[in-house]
């Protein structure tokens, strides 16, 4: 069903232009990290987030008091935690948490999922603990918060819809979680994007791992935080039970959305040049896959 | 005897009634409580019956309570539960609030032959197995599909615009219902009975419930036979009128001070209408010595209007039409058309609905299952089930797929026609089988990875096996496959899928999802 409200776009879309000017200034704000990527092992979820962010520098340096931030899990199935189809709800709450923590004016939270959206809300255990921690949980499953938008280096992907609020926030806040994926192979932080977009199918009929690719030359997070708790590693991104995961208790922090793709698919077992959406962003200098090169904190809990 | 808090009693029950009924049906929140929509549609005449004769059992005795209530009282179901009935209560209460006229009904003749031929045949249509008449003319499931098909997109509109407005201003509690397209055949129908029904309900009353429905033919027959009556005193009355005016059924003969009570729809505003107190609730088996001398039967008043011919050609018209291919669907962006059309031999019928032929002999197409369907798989058929099957819901697989998790429809249908499932039954009850055609997978045409029915597999039914280099194509395993159709949803191949659910006549049980324990262990250091 579509409705055409034209004027009402054209004055949106005029805004989110200008706001887009201010993510990029923000994103430029933040260039001396203390470090390219962050990865932490053998904790909880929200503690290994805690130490992971207070080494760069706490959640302060990413997000200003009043700004609005938006956090975007996976939260594709209805399906429930042990299962690891969707992003571990207690590092959810915690991130939400300490982006108040930093003085966010509010922080939103949506994923625009494939399964029933609001089963999908519920059964991940993302709604309570996005509610608990004082966030917003919103809806993403109408085209009518979607606006189109240009993505001038991609090769086979030119443009897009993107959800208002990824177009209108000050932060983004982007938390996949690392699982097996029969597509594209794995399925991290680049294709958790294609949850804030409407027109996936476009992407699957294109070259999927090409659009993948394309669309990170056009968004790049504020951070990216990937969730490697519990891993899927068969059966995915759906799984079928709790029997396809494997408990790895990890989690990867950076800024570099391929940086931590490729860290991630190393952690799960796969060289990162093998996954192609990873070498082509690298290649079209969206970040770097060269970990060996990298500043990264490695922490050991 | 005073009779008047009868019709304010009535008033309050039926509004009541409506109005749940309309939340019930237009409810995109989910939040309807489902055991309110068991009590409330336990009441209904039809699917209360059809449920009985499905499964013998007392979640089917509402429409027993009803028969023994017309024997008594007359017909109390068409003026209190009967959601058809009391809308157009409302539309005739408006009229009289916004005419100048003081008289808007007068006395009418009944159209008997007309009522009993429709309902003679719509029980002779039933009995041969078939329930579209009966169908097409319930009230219940009338009011259903006017709600769901054409009312509820209005809300939803109303709803989205006002989720937009309030998504300006960054609030976010409005939820936005994406109700996808449905055939547009499947509005003529429905928006025929609604013109129909204002149209009587404004210029004639009740006459669609004493002249079309058989539920309202039916319990006025019983009514014939009724235990307490309403009856003119014939020595009191003077004739005023003003009973007659009130009545909605124009069934008080004023000139001969008799009643119709085979038409009388129990809305007692005649009780409260008449000054001499001369009109009056009475019991008409053992009357009182002295009320007998002016008791007089009312005697049938057959008319022979060749209305008949025009309502069972309307119907007939209705059911004839061919659903216009939804074929026109959008190419995905520049690819070049898939070229192998999918070969659908049977529809897909909802779980729990045990068979096709169950489900179409059960299903009185009301559309409380299109409704709550939390997914907006579930969509009102064209000739998807064959002419006799029109508007019985269908899973359509491009508007959506069936959530694996959910079991909603198996819990709210009236009729039973779909049958509670739980989660763990629902999750092994194949409805239809999953095809593969390579020749359209763009895995096979373009030499790209894919994967989105796999992707979307509850049960990896759909596999994704070695190809060509690394990339990898979907293989199919019907033992395993529900028939849930997300694959189909998902495949992005225009105009014809590559992959596709093709209906089960008689739903199977299918295998567990194979399980197996990962072998892997975590990795105890950073690989990088």
């Amino acid at each position: 069903m579509k409705r055409r409200d034209f004027l009402a776009r054209s004055i949106a879309a005029g805004a989110f232009t200008a706001l887009g000017t201010r993510n990029l200034l923000a994103e430029n704000g933040r260039m001396s990290l203390p470090y390219d990527l962050v990865a932490v092992m053998g904790g909880e979820p929200d503690e290994m987030f805690n130490k992971a962010i207070q080494s760069l520098g706490g959640m302060e340096a990413f997000v200003k008091k009043g700004q609005t931030v938006v956090v975007k899990p996976n939260i594709g199935w209805d399906s429930t935690p042990e299962k690891a189809a969707d992003t571990n709800p207690l590092l959810v709450k915690q991130i939400v948490k300490s982006c108040l923590a930093a003085g966010a004016k509010k922080v939103y939270v949506f994923d625009y999922t494939c399964d029933a959206w609001k089963k999908c809300y519920a059964n991940s255990g993302i709604e309570q603990a996005v509610k608990d921690a004082g966030g917003e949980i919103v809806p993403a499953n109408s085209e009518q918060y979607y606006h189109p938008v240009k993505i001038p280096k991609g090769k086979n992907l030119k443009d897009a819809k993107e959800h208002e609020l990824i177009l209108s926030s000050d932060v983004f806040i982007n938390v996949p979680v690392l699982k097996h994926h029969s597509g594209p192979q794995l399925t991290i932080a680049m294709k958790n994007l294609m949850g804030i977009i409407w027109d996936r199918s476009y992407w699957h009929a294109h070259n999927l791992h090409q659009c993948i690719a394309d669309f990170a030359t056009y968004r790049k997070p504020t951070l990216n935080v990937v969730d490697a708790y519990r891993v899927m590693k068969k059966n995915g991104p759906r799984g079928i039970s709790v029997n396809d995961t494997v408990l790895m208790k990890s989690l990867l922090v950076s800024t570099d959305i391929v940086a931590v793709d490729a860290a991630a698919a190393k952690l799960y077992g796969i060289e990162p040049s093998q996954v192609n959406y990873i070498r082509y962003a690298a290649e079209m200098g969206v970040g770097r896959m060269d970990l060996d090169a990298l500043n990264i904190n490695r922490i050991k809990l | 005897m005073h009779f008047r808090w009868l019709k304010y009693s009535r008033v309050v029950v039926s509004l009541v009634f409506l109005l749940l009924f309309f939340l019930m049906l237009v409810d995109f929140t989910g939040h309807f409580p489902r055991n309110l929509m068991k009590g409330i549609s336990w009441f209904q005449f039809i699917p209360s019956f059809l449920t009985f004769k499905n499964l013998l059992s007392l979640a089917g005795l509402g429409f027993l309570v009803f028969v023994v209530l017309s024997l008594l009282y007359g017909r109390i179901y068409c003026s209190t539960v009967c959601p058809l009935g009391i809308f157009q209560d409302v539309l005739s209460w408006l009229r009289r609030k916004l005419s100048r006229r003081k008289r808007i009904f007068r006395y009418a003749k009944p159209y008997n032959i007309l009522r009993y031929s429709i309902l003679i045949l719509a029980i002779l249509v039933f009995l041969t197995g078939n329930i579209l008449l009966l169908n097409l003319l319930d009230p219940y499931s009338n009011f259903g599909r006017i709600i769901v098909s054409l009312i509820k997109p209005v809300a939803a509109e109303i709803n989205n615009f006002l989720a937009k407005v309030m998504a300006s201003q960054g609030i976010y509690w409005l939820n936005p219902v994406e109700l996808r397209a449905v055939n547009p055949f499947t509005l003529i129908y429905p928006s025929a009975i609604l013109i129909l029904v204002s149209w009587m309900s404004l210029f004639h009353g009740r006459l669609y419930c004493n002249t079309i429905c058989p539920v309202g033919t039916f319990l006025g027959f019983l009514s014939r036979y009724s235990l307490f009556k309403i009856r003119i005193d014939k020595v009191t009355c003077d004739r005023c009128g003003k009973c007659s005016s009130a009545c909605k059924s124009q069934c008080i003969n004023i000139k001969e001070k008799e009643v119709d009570f085979s038409r009388c729809v129990g809305c007692f505003n005649c009780l409260s209408a008449c000054p001499s107190l001369s009109i009056q609730y009475r019991n008409s088996w053992f009357p009182k010595e002295k009320e007998k001398q002016d008791v007089e039967m009312v005697k049938a008043d057959p008319s022979k209007r060749e209305f008949v011919v025009k309502s069972i050609a309307f119907i007939a018209g209705i059911t004839g039409l061919s659903k216009i291919a939804s074929a026109q669907e959008r190419t995905a962006g520049s690819r070049k058309p898939s070229v192998f059309a999918e070969i659908k031999t049977h529809p897909v019928s909802p779980p729990g609905s045990i068979s096709i032929e169950h489900f179409t002999e059960h299903c009185t197409a009301c559309q409380l299952c299109v409704s709550a369907c939390p997914s907006h798989v579930l969509k009102p058929s064209v000739t998807e089930y064959g002419i006799l099957g029109f508007m019985q819901p269908h899973m359509d697989y491009h508007a959506s797929y069936c959530n694996y998790e959910c079991t909603v429809c198996t819990e709210v249908c009236p009729t039973k026609a779909i049958q509670p499932l739980t989660v763990e039954q629902k999750k092994v009850t194949q409805i239809g089988r999953v095809h593969f055609i390579r020749e359209n997978c763009i895995v096979y045409t373009d030499n790209t990875a894919c994967a989105a029915c796999n992707e979307h597999c509850p049960t990896q039914a759909v596999k994704m096996v070695p190809y060509k280099g690394d990339l990898n194509i979907p293989q199919v395993d019907t033992s395993i496959c529900i028939g849930c159709g997300a694959c189909e949803h998902a495949c992005p191949a225009r105009p014809y899928r590559a992959i596709y659910v093709d209906g089960n006549v008689v739903h199977q049980l299918a295998e567990k999802p194979r399980e197996e324990k990962l072998q892997e262990e975590a990795p105890e250091e950073f690989p990088f």
